[in-house]
């Protein structure tokens, strides 16, 4: 299993996918943006941080970096994409998530660690979870509110596109306390919070490590 | 000697009403003229006032920093470099300091805390060290005023913003309130980073013709003078300063860690410094001082981004995220490569010389030309006088009245519980990013936060604090406890303290009483520092601390570090199981001089804070560490301020579960009031608890060390209760009740309008 993390002038919790990815015996190595060469990675991680400073929005200028044209193909070929964090507001600018994040509805940053529930174990990130299963993982971030429009909400719903959900408190106001979703194919998935700072019980919690560990097959190859 | 410049057309003359600006005296300029030959040219009368400010040049506090023990075998790098560095063991090595931006952030909190943040990093990278945490001290006045509120809002999100771009952890650090700060708050920003021993460079610049290249942000107008504004009071006037305060880029800054990091491995460079106070002037000319060897720069060449600058504006400006590098003759291209890697901009402004000299050119015309050694080692001294204020003597003096009878100490934990000093400072550090670089073990909100050592079994526990008030009212004594305080929160994690670093926070040092001040504490932290055998690596003098409304508290702050052999072993502050044994490690002795307490009922800050048997404090460390290394200890923290109460109901509500506890301190109150035993502060106490089997063992290990160790009670109590006992007297609160109360002050205050009223009765 190779996975490939991206690194954005201003990722920082590239360091940290690359870990845990490593941690879960996969083959891991970096990819520039500059670069559109995946170097035949089996997965992809966008991770957290913030890219370009995200001065202007989050997201908003490394959907137009090179790599993420390989990214975008790697998704199209169905082949699995995850983005963390910052990873996740740079598909949703990319359009290959539906939906936004917006500001934090408190306005301010917040790291803390939450409670997630597992509600689609149909993405191979969460192929290794059981449905209703809850997990513990920090979050961090200042623009973590997701949001779309109803119709957008509800065929989310209707399609088993939420993948985990905020219980016992949503920290930034999401809508219908999303934290994750996935696309059509289920192949791409983006969350706010981070399971790669949930990869070992030293640090708290280890219930993050699983979805670098992803089954072969659900990695096609 | 004679040396040789040349004004710039356009250029001022020097007038005596022009050197005053400056901020140099005339004796200053005399020496200015004697070691020119002549009258400096405006750039060079710019140079000398900044590198002379108090800022730079310490001109006050260096004999009295001299004193401070700075050797020990764990020592890699004492003060004189950008940050200290301790070996940690293995190989490994952990570079830190402290630093303030109190100034700044009292015009303009959120550029100004952002900023100081950006700084202190740099201070870490460029010992060749990974940043790997950060934690801030901050001070500010009370939080019923909004301009309060709106400082310290401002401060906790340029903090924030900061270091949460950049990526590394913000774990820990304290924040206290008090009237004494309402017209400077205190800024103080810590950065701790991890190197291999032999990744460690210094910022000494060698090998004449060695080119010397500026990385980084363009250089514009913004922050000239900075450090001279750190050098003198707020004031009225000072809002006109806003234009100094930087403007910070934590994105530049995160490209520039990478950058900087990769230069020191790669072999192509000699030396690298951040251009922090006083830019490029005072990062020149240190590099070269620290080397022996003479500078010469282009101006011209600096790269700018505004229109028609100055040699004296591009040698003064504090624009940020800049680096100065010293790389190898013929390396240029390298370094280069690498900056446009990481997306940075890069230019050769000038080369190393031989001869000893600081010269400044613009193209062809040679405006500043200076001894290097005059400018950066030769900076005036000063030994003020130094008198204690009758005043704050007699204030010490004043004996502490004995409790009011009847007093409902429940009520009285609830307020103390409430006060922004005391309360969880979750509003704070829930804006910061804790846990990016999965290093966290313990996060903040404890006694010091643990971080683990990646590829090691290690752990390092961090901190920083200082009680400003028992300074004020005692120096000496104040300047002692501020160290052991550190100590103890370190130990309680189970790791042993290695070393400090200190910003030390003052008033105007010309006035006796301050500079009585400032002698005594360093005073108290030296002895302190020798006991613990935690040498002092570095840190910032912080003067001129001072609004029309007068002088701060004086506040040393103190970070330290310390480490765990086996980072498994760290222990939580936090109560963890039902029926574990409840320990009082260290003898309670009511002080309640200075306390919290104190100022809760009468309304006053007076009497001799505690005092610290350092002996005693020792053997306490010494015994934390010991019961950790054998893992004996399910918790551990530190009684501070409001006393062994306030201590319970923090390990208490910390506990995810609400388990409660049942305490019965008769014993080890020995006949002191119940006030005084629940809510002294006495400097040496430690709450702990224990797995029943345990006890024992944790009693005979602080029988060995000389000790005092008291069984107090269990973990858990029905109804998930907090129940205290002293004699006759009781305390009995749900901890949900307490947990809510300390967890809300903050919040209430900041986020909501107006406040809980609690019953005033105490």
């Amino acid at each position: 299993m190779k996975i490939a993390v991206v690194r954005f002038p201003g990722s920082n919790c590239d360091a940290d996918a690359f870990a845990a990815a490593e941690a879960a015996g996969a083959e891991a190595s970096y990819v520039w943006h500059r670069s559109t060469d995946l170097g035949g990675a089996d997965v992809v991680v966008l991770p957290g941080g913030f890219c370009y400073g995200d001065y202007l929005r989050p997201g908003a200028i490394a959907r137009f970096s090179p790599v993420m044209r390989a990214v975008a193909a790697h998704a199209a070929a169905g082949r699995p994409v995850l983005g963390i964090c910052n990873g996740f507001q740079v598909l949703c600018e990319a359009q290959l998530l539906p939906g936004a994040l917006a500001r934090n509805g408190g306005l301010s940053f917040v790291c803390r660690t939450v409670t997630l529930r597992v509600e689609s174990d149909a993405t191979p990130f969460t192929a290794r979870y059981r449905v209703g299963q809850e997990l513990r993982m920090p979050v961090a971030h200042g623009d973590g509110r997701y949001v779309a429009d109803e119709p957008t909400l509800d065929r989310l719903e209707r399609e088993d596109r939420v993948v985990v959900r905020y219980v016992n408190g949503n920290p930034n106001g999401a809508m219908r306390d999303i934290a994750g979703i996935t696309n059509e194919g289920r192949n791409v998935v983006g969350l706010m919070p981070h399971p790669e700072r949930a990869a070992e019980s030293l640090l708290g919690s280890s219930d993050g490590a699983a979805m670098f560990a992803l089954a072969a097959v659900a990695a096609g190859v | 000697m004679t040396t040789t410049a040349h004004p710039r057309p356009g250029d001022p003359p020097i007038t005596p009403e022009l050197v005053r600006q400056h901020g140099l005296t005339p004796a200053e300029f005399d020496r200015v003229r004697s070691i020119l030959g002549r009258a400096p040219t405006f750039v060079e009368l710019g140079i000398f006032s900044a590198l002379w400010s108090e800022h730079c040049a310490y001109k006050h506090s260096r004999p009295v920093l001299k004193a401070f023990p700075t050797q020990g075998p764990q020592v890699l790098q004492g003060p004189g470099e950008n940050a200290g560095v301790l070996r940690i063991g293995d190989g490994w090595a952990v570079a830190f300091k402290m630093e303030s931006h109190n100034h700044p952030s009292a015009v303009e909190p959120y550029q100004g805390a952002a900023t100081g943040v950006g700084g202190i990093l740099r201070d870490i990278f460029t010992m060749g060290a990974r940043p790997v945490a950060v934690l801030d001290s901050l001070r500010f006045g009370p939080l019923e005023s909004d301009r309060q509120r709106y400082l310290m809002k401002g401060v906790v999100r340029g903090v924030g913003d900061y270091g949460n771009c950049v990526g590394v952890p913000n774990v820990g650090g304290d924040v206290a309130f008090e009237s004494a700060y309402e017209g400077n708050p205190l800024v103080n920003a810590m950065c701790v980073g991890l190197l291999r021993e032999d990744e460690l460079i210094r910022a000494k610049a060698a090998g004449p013709g060695n080119p010397i290249i500026a990385v980084g942000s363009r250089t514009g107008r913004d922050g000239i003078h900075g450090a001279s504004f750190a050098s003198e009071e707020l004031s009225a006037r000072s809002e006109a300063r806003r234009p100094q305060v930087q403007v910070g880029d934590p994105f530049t800054e995160k490209l520039l860690v990478e950058a900087s990091l990769e230069l020191i491995r790669s072999g192509h460079i000699v030396a690298i410094q951040d251009m922090g106070a006083a830019g490029l002037t005072s990062s020149s000319a240190e590099m070269a001082a620290r080397g022996g060897v003479g500078v010469e720069i282009d101006a011209a060449l600096v790269p700018v981004r505004e229109t028609a600058m100055t040699p004296y504006e591009i040698l003064l400006s504090e624009s940020q995220e800049r680096m100065l590098v010293v790389a190898h003759r013929g390396r240029e291209r390298e370094v280069e490569a690498i900056c446009r890697k990481w997306e940075l901009g890069s230019a050769v402004i000038g080369h190393v010389t031989d001869d000893g000299m600081y010269r400044v050119r613009w193209g062809d015309l040679v405006v500043a030309e200076i001894p290097g050694r005059d400018l950066v080692d030769h900076a005036p001294v000063y030994h003020p006088e130094a008198r204690e204020s009758g005043e704050i003597a007699a204030r010490r003096a004043r004996a502490v009245p004995p409790p009011p009878a009847g007093q409902d100490l429940g009520q009285v934990l609830d307020r103390l519980l409430d006060l922004p000093t005391i309360a969880s400072k979750r509003w704070v550090y829930e804006q910061y990013d804790s846990s990016v670089q999965t290093n966290t073990v313990l996060g903040p909100g404890g006694d010091a936060a643990v971080l683990r050592v990646r590829g090691s079994s290690r752990g390092i526990a961090v901190t920083s604090g200082g009680s400003g008030r028992y300074v004020w009212l005692d120096p000496y004594e104040g300047g002692k406890a501020v160290v052991a305080e550190a100590a103890r929160n370190v130990a309680a994690t189970g790791a042993r303290p290695l070393g400090i670093t200190d910003c030390l926070n003052f008033g105007n040092p010309e006035k006796p009483e301050v500079f009585y001040q400032f002698r005594e504490a360093c005073r108290g932290i030296s002895d302190a520092c020798r006991a613990l055998d935690t040498p002092v690596t570095g840190g910032n003098v912080s003067f001129y601390n001072e609004s029309p409304a007068g002088a701060v508290l004086p506040t040393p702050v103190i970070g330290m570090v310390g480490v765990l052999d086996d980072v498994a072993a760290r222990v939580g502050a936090a109560f963890r199981s039902r029926g574990d044994a409840i320990l009082c490690l260290g003898r309670p002795a009511g002080s309640l001089g200075a306390s919290q307490y104190l100022s809760l009922v009468t309304g006053e800050v007076f009497g001799a804070p505690p005092r610290v048997d350092l002996a005693a404090a020792r053997a306490l460390v010494d015994c934390l560490v010991a019961c950790a290394a054998e893992r004996l200890l399910v918790s551990a923290h530190d009684v501070a301020e409001g006393g062994l109460a306030v201590a319970l109901a923090e390990c208490t509500a910390l506990s995810p579960d609400l388990l409660g506890a049942e305490v019965d301190l008769t014993a080890i109150a020995g006949g002191l009031d119940a006030a005084a035993a629940l809510f002294g502060e006495d400097q040496g106490v430690v709450v702990a608890s224990c797995r029943p089997e345990h006890a024992a063992r944790v009693a005979d290990t602080a029988r060995r060390l000389d000790v005092p160790c008291a069984a107090v009670g269990r973990v858990g109590a029905p109804e998930g209760d907090l129940r205290v006992k002293v004699g006759e007297a009781r305390i009995a609160r749900p901890v949900a009740q307490l947990r809510r109360i300390y967890e809300d002050a903050l919040p209430r205050r900041l986020d909501g309008a107006g406040g809980m009223q609690l019953a005033r009765s105490a």
